[in-house]
């Protein structure tokens, strides 16, 4: 028989997760020893991973002021995992005082802590939906309360789309989200992908294995199947590109070469 | 901040910048290194100011070990890179002119208090980071297990509040958990289902594949199964159930249980069998009807050619009789009484009684030698009706008249079966009835061409496939041609000139013989004056016209007559209507007055077929007759010489009496020259038969006639 719906997921703590896994990789310690096995495997077959997932927060850094610049100041963040430096919230407080910003995440854990750290912040909120569900997403309490979604919003993929397999069709999921924003809403979008990481495909291809061997595979695109993602969206300048080239306030050549790995990119809709 | 070249605002710029460069690699921050650089600058000038206190104290570099953790520098390399820079470079940068000795054991010192700083916030960093996730996976699983628990409410709600019944066994079959629904179902105890084994639960009623369907599923080679199956409960009843019955995978998909979903269906079956029984069986006495029998006869006559069947076709003699003497209510008893008797005949297997409607009932044997068994079943029916039957103290007696047929199984339809059985169950009644027929195919190929007449002669008459011959009448003292007899004839489409004595015993009983008579009579009336135009008025031939009993109590027979003659323009006197004896006896003064009329007005009235019936000789002359037609028995024997003098003393009584009584005498079928002679000497005044001239078309009669007037 079928789970049904509203029956959640049973929580494995025995089972990585990979916002634990990306926090490890970020240095932190809201992880347990299962995910750091997975990390450490991982990391085995691509040592720099931990510089991806710096280049990403970096980015997201960059985006949202670029943003907030814009005048965009709601953020919907999903795939948010462990809020800890560098989030979403922390970075739109201290670029602009009335953003508001709703996490969305389909770990439960990571949903729980986020719950714990934004438990007294009246602007920012999680969701615990999943990206494959857009409406469970925009008929949230959350988003209802925080978001006007009359008005632009910024909609942040970071290193989540790569998590969905063709399967559960990740273009319809973007292509809902979208049509759910108002014009001059942004998509801050990073993916995966084989190209720009500075070892062969084959040994980069470990790494999906792990990630694979803990049931939630990591799916690498094309930049040209990335970009697709973009559709409706006019590229903001420089285009899809490798983190570092994306708006760089330091010089692209002085990040470390894993940086360069996947693709980055913000979209405007019209 | 601008600062003076090489002055130690600088100095203490260009460490920072050096500690930052060695440091940001390590780092996961999301800063850049020149906004990192920043966030080093005042750890910078803290180890500057400490470098040089005035009293110094090493704990100022125990913050910065901290505030290092904070900038998310929690890689140790971080720290052993800070170290570095920090020995090698700050006393270079920010030692300014101080003693070089003191200063390193400071800058020494320093770096003891930076490690033990930084190890301490990192370690509080990290136990509160394990602390925060720890809750958070405590407080996600008290979400999930709310949750859980609410799923599972609601789950058990359901489970136990269908009105299904739901039950989980294990693949052996062991029943692990049941609803009350189900318990229910059982007639209650928990303890009658539950620990049960599935494979307990057989039932003489099981379709053979339940058990088949059933091994697949446990097998993990079916995923579902619905059935109809019954179970025995506890007290013995039977529980009939719409059981479906699927197969519970684990997440890798191996079988693991099998769940049942049954609805009570004993209710409704019963229902069922009670409508059914209801429409295939008869109200009144409980036998099977029309509809059950005829589905047992085809069942019996689609088996193989050794199956044979024998079936009894019984009506009761004179039922209705009974019905309307002693009304319906004993009607009813009898027909019950009957339907007990008749049951107590069929016992056998094999063997049906049925009630088809009304007083008409069947039974039926079927095996391989029913042609001895029909006619026992036979006569054990005509037994048992013997003894009479005794409604409101009244004996009746009851008769039956039978048709049986017999024969083997797929030569013929039921409904050729059961109609040979009427037609031969009529063949019994109309020999008296109380007796059994058997059939035969001649007589059921007579009685359906009969049938086949019947249905056809209204349209026959419109379409006017009658004709009339005409049989002259013979004057015995001169030989004349003195009238004829108009013979009816019918010229089928298919069967050829059928004679009278063919249709218009059906044309009775349907009454079309009162237009038929009339047609009949209006044409010999036109024929006779067609005879009149021809010869002149010297030799006026009488027509004779025969009169059928139904005719005769037709209110329109006078007006009728009258109309037609009138019409025709032809005297009362050239009409002889012939009426038969037989429709003649007893009859009242009712029946007698259209008679009567007719013959006030001159029409003569003929008794037909006299000698046949049982005549009151007295009544003669009661009766409005002036021509008696004696029948050819009486004359036959004349045929031969010498002929046989009883009756030829008969004959010369009825001449005699006949003429006392002014009545004229005709014989009929008269065929040779003695027998002619021989009636003429017995006084007989009028004759016909083969002899004079075979029945003919009107214009043979007029030769004749005028072959008699020159001759």
């Amino acid at each position: 028989m079928e789970r049904p719906a509203w029956a959640p997921r049973s929580i494995d703590i025995s089972v990585p997760s990979v916002s634990r896994i990306y926090d490890y990789y970020l240095g932190g310690s809201h992880n347990f020893e299962v995910d750091r096995e997975a990390a450490r495997r991982a990391m085995e077959f691509m040592p720099g991973l931990p510089k991806i997932a710096q280049a990403n927060r970096a980015f997201t850094r960059r985006a949202v002021r670029y943003a907030i610049g814009r005048g965009v100041t709601q953020f919907l963040d999903i795939g948010s995992g462990i809020p800890t430096f560098g989030s979403v919230h922390e970075v739109a407080r201290a670029a602009g005082s009335d953003a508001r910003v709703v996490h969305v995440d389909h770990d439960p854990v990571a949903v729980a802590h986020s719950q714990a750290v934004l438990a007294d912040n009246a602007d920012a909120d999680v969701v615990a939906a999943d990206l494959r569900k857009p409406q469970d997403i925009l008929t949230s309490p959350q988003v209802g309360r925080l978001l006007d979604l009359d008005r632009p919003v910024a909609l942040l993929l970071v290193a989540v789309l790569h998590f969905v397999e063709d399967e559960d069709d990740p273009y319809a999921a973007v292509a809902e989200l979208t049509a759910a924003l108002a014009p001059g809403s942004l998509l801050v979008l990073t993916h995966a992908s084989y190209e720009g990481i500075p070892l062969p495909q084959r040994r980069a291809e470990g790494v999906v294995d792990v990630y694979k061997d803990i049931r939630n595979p990591l799916i690498m695109r094309s930049r040209e199947k990335i970009a697709r993602f973009f559709e409706g969206y006019d590229m903001v300048e420089p285009g899809l590109v490798p983190m570092p080239h994306w708006r760089p306030e330091t010089a692209p050549e002085d990040e470390d070469p894993y940086a360069f790995s996947g693709f980055a990119g913000v979209g405007r809709t019209s | 901040v601008s600062a003076e070249p090489d002055g130690p605002e600088d100095r203490l710029r260009r460490f920072a910048t050096i500690w930052s460069r060695a440091v940001f690699p390590v780092t996961s921050t999301s800063l850049t290194r020149p906004e990192f650089e920043e966030r080093l600058l005042p750890l910078a000038r803290r180890l500057s100011e400490a470098l040089r206190a005035r009293a110094f104290d090493a704990q100022a570099a125990k913050a910065v070990g901290a505030a290092l953790v904070d900038a998310h520098c929690t890689d140790p390399d971080a720290l052993s890179a800070s170290l570095d820079c920090v020995d090698a470079y700050l006393v270079l940068y920010c030692g300014e002119d101080g003693p070089q000795e003191d200063l390193r054991t400071r800058c020494s010192r320093l770096q003891h208090a930076m490690a033990a700083g930084y190890a301490q916030a990192l370690r509080a960093r990290t136990l509160a980071e394990q602390e925060a996730i720890a809750q958070a996976a405590l407080q996600a699983q008290g979400v999930v297990a709310q949750a859980l628990h609410a799923s599972e409410a609601r789950f058990r709600a359901v489970f136990e509040g269908a009105a299904i019944g739901i039950g989980i066994a294990d693949l052996e079959g062991n029943v692990l958990q049941i609803n009350g629904a189900m318990m229910r179902m059982f007639g209650g105890g928990e303890q009658t289902v539950r620990g049960r084994n599935v494979r307990e639960w057989t039932h003489a009623e099981d379709a053979p594949q339940v058990w088949k369907l059933y091994e697949e599923l446990v097998r993990g080679e079916r995923e579902h199964y619905h059935v109809e199956k019954a179970f025995y409960r506890p007290d013995g009843t039977v529980l009939w159930t719409n059981l479906t019955v699927s197969l519970l995978r684990d997440a890798d998909g191996r079988p693991q249980y099998q769940l049942a979903l049954m609805e009570d269906t004993t209710e409704r079956r019963l229902l069922n069998l009670r409508l059914r029984y209801e429409a295939t069986h008869d109200a009144l006495t409980g036998l099977p009807n029309r509809t059950l029998f005829f589905e047992r006869l085809e069942k019996v006559l689609a088996a193989g050619e050794e199956q044979r069947f024998g079936l009894c076709y019984l009506d009761l003699d004179g039922f209705k009789t009974i019905n309307d003497s002693l009304g319906h209510a004993a009607g009813d008893r009898l027909l019950v009484e009957v339907a007990d008797r008749l049951q107590s005949c069929a016992t056998a297997p094999g063997e049906m009684v049925a009630r088809l409607g009304g007083d008409e009932f069947v039974a039926l044997t079927t095996g391989p030698d029913t042609r001895r068994e029909v006619d026992d079943l036979a006569a054990r029916i005509m037994n048992a009706l013997l003894a009479p039957v005794r409604i409101d103290g009244r004996e009746l007696t009851v008769r039956g008249s039978i048709g049986i047929v017999e024969g083997a199984a797929g030569e013929r339809s039921a409904a050729e079966v059961l109609r040979s059985a009427d037609i031969t169950m009529y063949r019994a009644k109309s020999a008296g009835g109380n007796r059994f027929e058997l059939a035969d195919a001649e007589a059921d190929a007579r009685a359906i061409t009969r049938h086949g007449l019947t249905t056809a002669l209204p349209a026959a008459l419109e379409r006017g496939e009658f004709f009339i011959e005409y049989q002259p009448l013979v004057h015995l003292g001169d030989g004349s041609v003195r009238g004829a007899e108009a013979l009816v004839r019918w010229l089928h489409p298919q069967h050829g000139v059928l004679g009278p004595d063919r249709f218009i015993p059906l044309a009775e009983h349907t009454g079309l013989i009162v237009p038929l008579g009339r047609w009949v009579l209006e044409h010999s009336v036109r024929q006779a004056r067609a005879w009149r135009e021809r010869s002149g008025e010297t030799t006026p031939l009488r027509i004779n016209v025969n009169l059928s009993p139904c005719q005769l109590t037709h209110p329109g027979l006078v007006q009728d007559t009258v109309d037609i003659l009138e019409r025709a323009g032809v005297e009362p006197e050239a009409l002889c209507l012939e009426v038969t004896e037989s429709a003649l006896i007893g009859a009242d003064d009712d029946l007698l007055k259209p008679l009567r009329r007719l013959a006030e007005m001159g029409v003569d009235i003929a008794l037909d077929d006299f000698g046949t019936g049982y005549s009151n000789l007295a009544n003669l002359r009661r009766l409005p007759v002036s021509v008696l037609k004696l029948d050819r028995s009486f004359t036959q024997s004349m045929q031969q010489f010498p002929a046989d003098p009883v009756d030829l003393k008969i004959v010369e009584g009825i001449v005699s009496l006949a003429h006392s009584l002014d009545l004229a005498v005709t014989v009929e079928g008269v065929e040779t020259g003695a027998q002619a002679e021989q009636l003429r000497i017995l006084g007989c005044d009028t004759a016909q038969g083969w002899y004079y001239a075979r029945p003919g078309p009107p214009d043979r009669l007029h030769e004749l006639a005028l072959a008699d007037a020159t001759g």
